[in-house]
């Protein structure tokens, strides 16, 4: 961790990929950092905690990722270096800010990482393929494979946004940013630069009918950068290129190192194109690639973008291409060394075998769990001790307490996204009169279920809210919360609430009684369940 | 200098808590500092709240995939039994397995009887050595929060780690924190006897 800023130059050291992205960041001079904690985008802001002062650098826990954002356009708009990470959902939740962003353009350099999820290690609301936003948003789309090139792309992203004034994304998945392994480090740049808001209408503001000159000149940008993709060597080829082959392969991201393993593995030589760029395509040298093939295979994660883009270009270079992609290879969760190698076996016709998972003694699921002494243990029990758990519905919400769904609990009927807990149960005790009682956290509360608890007061229903306050982010990695600043309560009684009872959920006793007396109200109804996580130091 | 080996791929298995990436930092810094390409594979976030967790370690002279294949682990080590045995598909028949003879029982669940697991793994490989590392720790240290760095230093002191034990311990000196390096430092000094 030290190591992160160490100013030796050509120093091999080890960093996981996020701490590479970090890295880079430094050596880019970058100024403002804003995120909100979300796997596997956490060590991003988890490392720039530690380590902004020395670093002399700006930071922020923002309180959502749209606020987060918001808050680079801020520092970008007056000249910093800025970078905004984010998990995959972080990026629904900035869209809004994302989309007039493009067509303002930064002022100063101006980095996005966003770090996607296949197979849902660490997600619990969809599989999400981020890479569709780069057709929605005309952004820059860059895809690293490791840790090494998580720094040399944050780099180059940076160098991008600054010569076109453009926000660049970086998009990482998990086995990219919780990749470990060694990083080539240069000298860190201290930008010197103060912030300074130079006014000018016609660059950030965003209004019909300049708009529309606006998205003009975006896609004359996303046509320069469409060249400089063209030059840049973070799209290479390399294997048997020479003569004509039968099968190239394409692919981007971590995708590509298990190509390279199979390749190993099947002791193949084929050409293939390894592509950096996500957005836009370099689709000359895609061109070029394809059109000495017979056949190529494109190995990428989740949707097939790639492979309908390569199918698009091949209808004008070489229309007896034959595409194999999807048809290959899973669209549902992530791609690993042995299905690469084994699809690759079945083309050549060579031998390869996944060994058998089936043993003959059958090994129970291990669940996550509470941590011993957690005071959700503590919520859950009262909640079951008081009421019928048939009779009532239960919302849940994301953290830690999610794991309410799990035995020997069982207390969770519906979960969506962040902050989503309240306004679905406003909509459920809207249609029909069962009795429901919803759990959110304190950092989902201020990350999106203020808005939903004043909607609920607003359109009147009577939900029972539960907000967890174990005074963190809990199940990021115990980052800090805006209740250090701003109090709960104040909040949820400025909304509107009058049921309102802040309890310590070891008091048991107290604790049912407000349940009972609160599921009978005819108004919504706010229990602050207030006890610190055991992991915060005392 | 003993020849530079292709590639060695180990698997570290157990649960949330048991500090498995601590190792993973121990093994792929030592390998770094012998000259060797490495890239290493973790989860984080709620899976580990004392769920199952499995890392990956490769290193060699050139490195791809962060993730090993399964079949091709040289060695698995073990610091939950069952864990072993849930993740046994990564090794062949040539695979070492080092296993802290340990049980952590799953909530809610019958526990799977020791030597019923090792049965089990011995269709797979026949070279499993199990080790009472909990049992030593506690014994001889008051704790068995260091069961995973000893294995890693045995699995160095018996050669089953192509890595020589001064890099291990001098990966320990430099990232385990100040406070748990006295701790830290005798494990190591118990594992070589």
């Amino acid at each position: 961790m030290e190591d992160i800023l160490v100013n030796q130059i050509s120093k091999k050291i080890i960093l996981l990929g996020n701490e590479a992205v970090v890295r880079g960041a430094l050596e880019e001079g970058v100024q403002f950092v804003s995120t909100y904690p979300g796997t596997p985008a956490s060590e991003i802001g988890n490392t720039f905690f530690k380590i902004y002062k020395k670093a002399g650098v700006q930071f922020e826990f923002s309180v959502n990722e749209k606020v987060a954002l918001e808050a680079g356009m801020g520092a970008s708009f007056s000249g910093l270096k800025t970078l905004i990470a984010m998990k995959s959902f972080g990026l629904n939740v900035c869209l809004d800010a994302l989309l007039p962003f493009a067509y303002t353009g930064s002022k100063r350099a101006t980095v996005l990482l966003v770090a996607d999820d296949p197979s849902c290690h660490s997600s619990a609301q969809s599989e999400e393929n981020s890479r569709a936003i780069a057709f929605l948003s005309h952004l820059p789309f860059l895809e690293p494979a490791d840790p090494q090139e998580c720094k040399d792309f944050t780099k180059l992203a940076f160098k991008i946004s600054e010569k076109f004034k453009i926000p660049v994304v970086v998009r990482t998945t998990t086995r990219v940013s919780h990749q470990r392994a060694p990083v080539k480090t240069e000298k860190i740049k201290k930008s010197k630069i103060k912030g300074k808001f130079v006014k000018n209408s016609k660059k950030f503001i965003t209004l019909p009918p300049r708009v529309l000159e606006m998205k003009t000149e975006l896609l004359d940008k996303i046509k320069k950068i469409g060249n400089f993709s063209e030059k840049s060597k973070i799209n290479f080829s390399s294997g048997k290129t020479s003569q004509k082959q039968n099968l190239g392969i394409i692919a981007s991201g971590v995708s590509y190192l298990y190509v390279m393993e199979a390749l190993n593995e099947l002791n193949l030589n084929l050409p293939v194109l390894k592509l950096g760029f996500f957005y836009p395509l370099p689709e000359k040298k895609i061109e070029n690639f394809i059109k000495k093939l017979k056949k190529v295979l494109i190995v990428e994660e989740l949707e097939p973008f790639l492979e309908k883009e390569i199918e698009r270009l091949a209808k004008k270079t070489n229309c007896d291409l034959k595409v194999f992609g999807k048809d290959l290879l899973s669209q549902v969760g992530e791609l690993k060394p042995e299905i690469v190698t084994l699809v690759l076996a079945k083309i050549f016709n060579k031998k390869y075998k996944i060994p058998a998972k089936n043993l003959n003694i059958k090994i129970p699921k291990r669940f996550p769990q509470l941590c011993p002494g957690c005071p959700y243990r503590l919520v859950f029990n009262a909640i079951k001790k008081t009421v019928n758990p048939k009779e009532v519905i239960f919302g849940g919400d994301i953290g830690c307490y999610m794991l309410a769904g799990f035995p020997p609990y069982f207390i969770q009927d519906y979960l969506s996204c962040m902050g989503s807990s309240i306004g679905i149960a406003h909509g459920i005790k809207k249609s029909t009169p069962q009795k429901l009682i919803t759990l959110i956290g304190d950092s989902t509360f201020f990350h999106a279920g203020i808005p939903a608890l004043i909607n609920t007061v607003f359109n009147k229903s009577n939900p029972l809210i539960i907000i967890m306050n174990n005074q963190t982010t809990a199940m990021t990695g115990h980052q800090p919360y805006p209740g250090e600043e701003v109090k709960i309560e104040n909040i949820v009684r400025a909304c509107g609430v009058n049921n309102l009872k802040v309890i310590d959920p070891v008091k048991q006793k107290e604790f049912t009684k407000a349940i009972k007396e609160f599921l009978n109200k005819k108004t919504a109804s706010v229990i602050i369940a207030r006890r610190p996580c055991i992991w915060l130091k005392k | 200098m003993a020849k530079k080996i292709e590639q060695f791929n180990i698997l570290i298995t157990g649960t949330g808590g048991q500090g498995l990436i601590t190792l993973l930092q121990v093994i792929s810094q030592a390998a770094l500092s012998e000259g060797y390409d490495v890239k290493t594979s973790e989860l984080h976030g709620l899976a580990q709240r004392g769920g199952s967790v499995q890392v990956h370690i490769r290193f060699g002279k050139k490195v791809f995939s962060p993730l090993i294949s399964p079949g091709k682990t040289d060695l698995i080590l073990g610091l939950e039994m069952q864990e072993v045995l849930k993740d046994s598909y990564f090794a062949g028949s040539k695979t070492n397995f080092l296993i802290n003879k340990n049980i952590i029982p799953i909530p809610f669940e019958k526990k799977i009887a020791e030597d019923e697991i090792v049965k089990s793994i011995k269709k797979i490989s026949k070279n499993v050595l199990l080790v009472p590392a909990a049992d030593i720790c506690k014994k001889e240290l008051g704790t068995d929060v260091v069961s995973g760095i000893y294995l890693v230093s045995f699995a160095s002191f018996k050669n089953l780690i192509p890595l020589k034990p001064e890099s291990i311990l001098r990966v320990i000196k430099k990232i385990i924190p100040e406070k748990y390096l006295e701790l830290n430092l005798k494990t190591f000094k118990i594992a070589e006897s």
